[in-house]
């Protein structure tokens, strides 16, 4: 078992970050009671482990017997009959799923599969709460539709189902769901809680773990915890015992970005676009989301750039990752990004040094 | 099967039948009810209206949080408080005069038009309306009489030419009347968070709206007027819900924390409802929720904390940044934010009253900063992505503060 997953913390008394957090969810719990949950911050920052926690905490340990399936689900949407297929990972009381799966049928399954299942109260009604929670998982990825149907089913069927809604960007959850629930904020491991994390691990795993590489690691990580722990595992693998200066490597893909990024800076040509966009297909192939992509595109160039240059290769930035939101295929947008960048870059170099 | 034993001067008893429905019987003055189970707070509602009812000490008030208090732990866990602090008839709506003095004359008259209420969220749009259709009918003829869709509902074109059309056909007779209820001669139809409807499903609604005018009354609830296209709306008596005032909102508030025993500083209580901005619901569910997490006694820090509002001290970073000019220094601060979760939407709220107030800020650096935060904002609704997005308005924002050439391609 990665490490990740060896140390993941089960109950809310044990985890090493978010301590406060999980403090105020267990008085949560006390009371009895407890309303509709958003959490929300950005990938890596513990949400996730914080849920499963307080499941736990609410049911006792049959919260993490839990069964996997995939099935499909009849609904009618009007006169039709659709199916959907819908991974679901459940316990005997709480199911766990991410609606916006459903992609552009994301509002049926608000509306007739959510509705179904918050209706019904659990089977066991001595042991438990009184009521299920439904874990929905990236809800900002629903459609607009499907959101305000969610807003009255939460009101509705409030007696029976808790909501425990999970994203990441809130600003893409609208306002009237926002309001329904107690929003808890997540933020990301700061670098010293990072550190404390991987001293605890290296201490159960019996490692001298030098200070400056943990520090490293932690910087490199980003802030993400799950990051963190992958490479300190994979330095472990590839070096023990660890030395004060051990080189931390970077994933795969940052690499690559950080080459196409020096790729860009050295040469501004046809040709350089097209092999450029030989490596940004390479990335997407990968399954390496196009705007996690482009973020760190930016990032690096950001590291090369003058500093009159940055405002605007920024602003292109954004404005090309919106269109690509909006648009079907995303390496057009990836590749206009660098087409432009090109093209700013050159005109400078032109204009300062002739 | 379950039965819940109240306890108020002497003993209450609730039993609730498989069938569904409530006896209520009290053994220290006698009542007897037979209560449809519909709500969890309407038994206390019933046993006040019963003619048999004889306070004795403590109020029914008590009764009620109490009765609410005993089936959490069973089988329904505590509503929450909104719905809990719901007016339960016209009258107690707050601040919405208009509306209510035409609503309370209607409940004396019967004479009912169509309705069109709009106003911002928790403004009490839902709760008059729904007040009303309980007003007029009463529990026993509520299910028959009222027909209540919202955006959870699927109100598509089909639903409108089926299930809507419908229930608006049935013919209702004089004969079927609740004691004690006006129940007027047609049935009401509430199409609650219309503006999420389509304008297709809208003109169908047209020709039923028309043509069962006699028998159905149809109220439509909705934030934006505008969403709801010109025939059905010309057709309506509307009414306008505001933003409630900081004298109304107080003394609800106020009184929430009564009846739940809480402690809330003067000046928690003017954070909330400086952070609720008018909108009850908004507040009673912040209350709640820094009661859920922080005990009985609440600060304005808690309130902050749970409303979802980023501190100052994070926006003043923001702008000190951009003052600075340093784009690195501008950057770290949106990489921060980022990483603390804090949404970038609010972020956009925030800054935008902090540059309009700003009197050090000029109005063409004012223009040029509001205009990318509206560009930004279009953007996020798109689910473009928050840290480049937020950089961007960060970078402007500089740029504007700077007096930077707001010509980019400068080269
Ligand atoms: N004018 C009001 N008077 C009293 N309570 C109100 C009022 N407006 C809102 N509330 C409170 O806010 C909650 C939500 O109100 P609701 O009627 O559902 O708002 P909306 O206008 O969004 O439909 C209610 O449960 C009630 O507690
Ligand atoms: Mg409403």
């Amino acid at each position: 078992m990665l490490w990740v997953d060896k140390y993941r913390p089960h109950t809310l008394d044990k985890v090493m970050v978010h301590m406060e957090e999980a403090q105020h969810l267990k008085n949560l719990i006390a009371l009895g009671d407890c309303p509709h949950l958003l959490f929300y911050g950005p990938s890596g920052a513990g949400k996730k482990t914080l849920i499963m926690a307080l499941l736990r905490e609410m049911y006792g340990p049959g919260a993490e017997k839990v069964k996997v399936e995939n099935k499909p689900w009849k609904v009618e949407a009007g006169t039709r009959k659709l199916e959907i297929d819908l991974t679901t990972v459940s316990s005997n009381y709480h199911v766990e799923f991410s609606p916006s799966d459903a992609g552009f049928q994301d509002r049926y399954v608000v509306q007739e599969i959510i509705k179904d299942m918050a209706k019904s109260r659990p089977l066991d009604v001595a042991g438990t709460k009184g009521f299920k929670v439904l874990v929905l998982n990236e809800v900002d990825k629903l459609s607009r539709e499907a959101q305000h149907s969610l807003r009255r089913t939460m009101e509705k069927y409030s007696s029976a189902c808790r909501l425990i809604l999970c994203c990441n960007s809130a600003s893409k959850v609208i306002e009237a769901i926002r309001s329904r629930c107690l929003n808890i904020r997540i933020s990301a491991p700061t670098k010293e809680d990072i550190v404390s994390v991987m001293q605890h691990v290296a201490k159960k795993e019996n490692l001298q773990l030098p200070m400056g590489l943990a520090g490293r690691i932690a910087l490199q990580s980003n802030r993400n915890l799950r990051a963190a722990l992958l490479s300190f595992e994979a330095c472990y693998v590839q070096q023990y015992p660890f030395s004060e200066n051990q080189a931390v490597q970077a994933t795969d893909w940052e690499q690559y970005v950080t080459e196409i990024a020096n790729d860009i800076v050295t040469e501004q040509s046809p040709k350089r676009l097209f092999q450029v966009r030989g490596k940004l297909y390479e990335l997407l192939s990968n399954c390496i989301p196009p705007e996690i992509i482009l973020k760190r595109l930016l990032v690096e160039l950001m590291r090369k750039l003058d500093s009159e240059l940055k405002r605007e290769v920024c602003h292109w930035a954004a404005h090309y990752e919106h269109r690509m939101q909006l648009g079907q295929k995303a390496i057009f947008h990836l590749e206009a990004f660098v087409a432009k960048f090109m093209s700013i870059y050159k005109r400078f170099l032109i204009a300062n040094f002739g | 099967m379950c039965s819940i034993v109240l306890r108020f001067g002497g003993a209450v008893e609730t039993h609730r039948s498989s069938s569904g429905k409530l006896f209520v019987g009290c053994s220290c003055f006698t009542v007897h009810l037979l209560y449809v189970w519909q709500r969890g707070l309407r038994v206390a509602d019933q046993v006040r209206r019963s003619p048999l009812y004889i306070p004795a000490s403590g109020s029914w008030e008590r009764l009620e949080a109490q009765s609410v208090f005993m089936m959490a732990g069973r089988q329904q866990s505590t509503q929450q408080w909104v719905e809990k602090y719901r007016p339960k008839q016209v009258k107690d709506v707050a601040y919405q005069d208009e509306v209510v003095k035409t609503l309370t004359n209607t409940l004396e008259t019967g004479n009912l038009p169509h309705l069109l209420f709009y106003g911002p969220p928790g403004t009490g749009k839902t709760s008059t309306a729904l007040a009303l259709a309980h007003q007029l009918f009463g529990p026993a003829l509520y299910k028959s009489r009222v027909l209540e869709l919202n955006a959870s509902d699927d109100r598509g074109i089909n639903v409108v030419r089926t299930k809507i059309k419908d229930f608006a056909a049935i013919a209702v007779g004089n004969s079927h009347t609740a004691p004690d209820y006006p129940c007027p001669p047609f049935k009401i139809i509430i199409l609650d968070e219309a503006d999420s409807m389509t304008e297709d499903a809208q003109n169908a609604l047209r020709r039923t709206m028309e043509t069962y005018s006699k028998v159905t009354r149809f109220c439509f609830i909705c934030n934006y007027v505008s969403r709801i296209i010109e025939p059905l709306a010309s057709r309506c008596a509307k009414y306008r819900f505001k933003p409630l005032n900081e004298d109304i909102m107080t003394i609800r508030v106020r009184h929430v924390c009564q009846e739940e025993g809480i402690q809330l500083s003067p000046e928690a209580l003017s954070t909330l409802s400086k952070v609720s901005g008018g909108d009850l619901r908004r507040a009673i569910t912040v209350l709640q929720s820094a009661a859920r997490l922080y005990g009985s006694s609440i600060s304005g820090a808690n309130i902050i904390s749970v409303s979802g509002v980023v501190p100052d001290d994070v926006l003043d970073s923001f702008v000190a940044a951009c003052k600075s000019g340093q784009f690195d220094k501008a950057q770290a601060v949106v990489s921060n934010i980022i990483a603390e979760g804090y949404p970038a939407s609010q972020i956009l709220n925030q800054l935008f009253d902090i540059v309009v107030s700003s009197p050090d800020i000029t109005d063409e650096q004012k223009a040029r900063i509001l205009e990318r935060i509206a560009e930004t904002d279009k953007a996020l609704i798109d689910g473009a992505d928050e840290f480049l997005q937020l950089l961007d308005v960060a970078s402007n924002t500089l740029g504007a503060l700077c007096n930077l050439s707001q010509e980019l391609t400068a080269f």
